[in-house]
């Protein structure tokens, strides 16, 4: 299973694709953070990083399932699912290999951003004097809401051998998880209904980690939702591709 | 045993892909499935690695079932897909290290550097797979078979696809490889059957119609003989076919012709008599084993 995990971070890295979604990120929110004077935090004087906050779900929107639609699609696309499905590892052990290195891929992104931190840190009046709990909660959420776009991507991979099919119905589904329950809770139906449906959608407990509250709950709607579209992409390999 | 399979059928929708098959296949035997396309040597296969399940019956790889013990089985088993798939981006060591990781090996740069010796992949291990030839490709798909020292080698048309030399090498490759494992391989090229397996697995489909070794099926045709004749100027066919034993009277261009006729003494000196009668001389007579291309022919068409 590392050894599959490593050869996928490896082609991640072989190909232009993880540098340019790395680039367009941090092009992307640092454009928002700093430039665009509708946003950017010189213009606003809160010492807070909000706008990267804000947008990183929309760009990862697109990011995430660029980098995850190759994973199944193209093994299966070249014929070499065959190969990995013959080796002696478990479907869980494939599907786990694939995830993590989606979500390290994330986690490089993420990482450069820490200097917007910094920054943020020293330049507030005087230094130091930012919410560290809430830039914290906010930084666990955004990991949390990209590791259920990898494994949504994973899940959508798995479906076809076509990229663009791939793409297009992981940017959907992440979409629909993202915005669509909490736009849909807005509808006029009994309360009971609009709970639910505010409760399956991401942005509800997004924003509530991105105020610094972890609460177990809304680790536990990620944990859930992850396990969700693993265990359907799980599903998929041991019945789909056989 | 290395491998038996019992009874083992596979079902696609309505169609029978496998149906009952069985066999048993033992330690280092070398053994040819052979078949016209479509008649399951691959869906054989693939349920042999654990690609895929079966719809029914028993298969058995070193005694693990692939049912029940997939991974022990995979363990055991090197697998060539039919057309070779491999990581294009990947290079040819890179490749190898990464396969030799999922076996888990202990060392397996050293494992690594016998492949790459073993194939003669030694001058292109440092170049990207895409950028092979389709000969050294075949040579990647088979060290990535063999790096994990397999019991059972299960080549599913190794040498499709190949130009002449290529497929001397790798057929050369084989064999060197089928002295100490147990190897299945399919194809539909008769020469490689004949070249490399000592016992042949006939399926036409679904079902299996011959199994044994190449003496023994050719022997099965036994009681047709077939002459090959030439003379020094043509011959009326209608005297030829009026000999008893005479079948089927094939003309071929250069006064050359092929006769079939139930076996026996008496068709090569009725041949000469009638030669000697019509004033020809008889240059040369050959007399013709029937071929594994006949056996095969015979055997699955319907």
């Amino acid at each position: 299973m590392y050894s599959l995990f490593i050869k996928e971070i490896r082609s991640f890295l072989s190909s232009p694709i993880a540098y340019m979604v790395i680039g367009v990120f941090l092009l992307v929110t640092s454009l928002f953070i700093w430039v665009f004077p509708d946003y950017s935090v010189l213009e606003f004087n809160f010492a807070n990083l909000d706008p990267l906050f804000v947008m990183a779900p929309w760009i990862f929107l697109f990011l995430i399932p660029a980098v995850t639609m190759r994973s199944f699609a193209e093994e299966r696309k070249s014929g070499t699912i065959e190969l990995l499905l013959t080796r002696p590892l478990t479907d869980w052990q494939i599907v786990g290999a694939k995830y993590l290195a989606g979500l390290s891929l994330v986690l490089l992104s993420l990482l450069p951003t820490l200097l917007y931190a910094i920054t943020i840190f020293r330049l507030a009046d005087p230094i130091g004097n930012v919410d560290t709990g809430a830039m914290m909660g906010s930084y666990m959420g955004l990991f949390c809401l990209a590791s259920s776009f990898v494994s949504i991507g994973l899940f959508s991979s798995s479906l076809t051998d076509n990229q663009i099919v791939s793409f297009v119905t992981a940017v959907f589904l992440s979409f629909f998880f993202y915005a669509a329950f909490d736009s849909l809770s807005l509808m006029s139906l009994p309360q009971q209904v609009l709970l639910v449906l505010e409760y399956l959608g991401i942005a509800q407990h997004y924003e509530g980690m991105s105020q610094g509250v972890i609460d177990s709950r809304d680790l536990l709607y990620f944990v859930s939702l992850n396990a969700f579209f693993l265990t359907l992409t799980r599903y998929v390999l041991q019945n789909r591709y056989r | 045993m290395s491998v038996r399979i019992e009874s083992l059928t596979k079902t696609y929708g309505v169609q029978n892909a496998i149906d009952h098959i069985g066999f048993t296949i033992g330690q280092g035997e070398v053994v040819g499935l052979l078949g016209p396309n479509g008649a399951g040597k691959s869906t054989t296969m693939k349920i042999l690695t654990c690609f895929m399940p079966q719809t029914s019956g028993e298969a058995e790889v070193c005694s693990f079932n692939t049912r029940t013990n997939p991974l022990e089985v995979r363990k055991r088993v090197g697998y060539l897909p039919e057309n070779n798939p491999l990581y294009g981006d990947m290079y040819v060591k890179e490749y190898l290290m990464h396969v030799a990781g999922m076996y888990r090996l202990t060392q397996p740069e050293a494992r690594v550097k016998k492949m790459v010796e073993l194939t003669g992949l030694g001058p292109e291990q440092h170049k990207r797979i895409e950028q092979l030839s389709k000969g050294y490709r075949q040579r990647v798909g088979l060290a990535q078979a063999l790096v994990h020292d397999p019991e059972v080698l299960i080549l599913d048309e190794p040498t499709s696809g190949l130009d002449p030399n290529q497929l001397v090498e790798i057929r050369n490759l084989i064999r060197e490889i089928g002295q100490q494992k147990t190897v299945i391989l399919s194809t539909h090229i008769m020469q490689e059957v004949e070249a490399l397996c000592p016992r042949i697995i006939i399926i036409n489909k679904g079902k299996i119609v011959a199994d044994g070794n190449r003496e023994s099926l050719q022997r099965g045709r036994k009681g047709h003989e077939v002459i090959e004749v030439e003379l020094d100027g043509s011959l009326d066919t209608g005297l030829i076919r009026a000999i008893t034993s005479v079948l089927r009277v094939e003309v071929l261009p250069g006064n050359r012709y092929k006769i079939e006729a139930t076996a026996g003494e008496g068709l090569r000196k009725s041949l000469f008599d009638l030669a000697v009668n019509q004033n020809r001389t008889i240059l040369s007579l050959n007399v013709q084993q029937s071929s594994l291309e006949d056996v095969f022919r015979q055997l699955t068409q319907s």
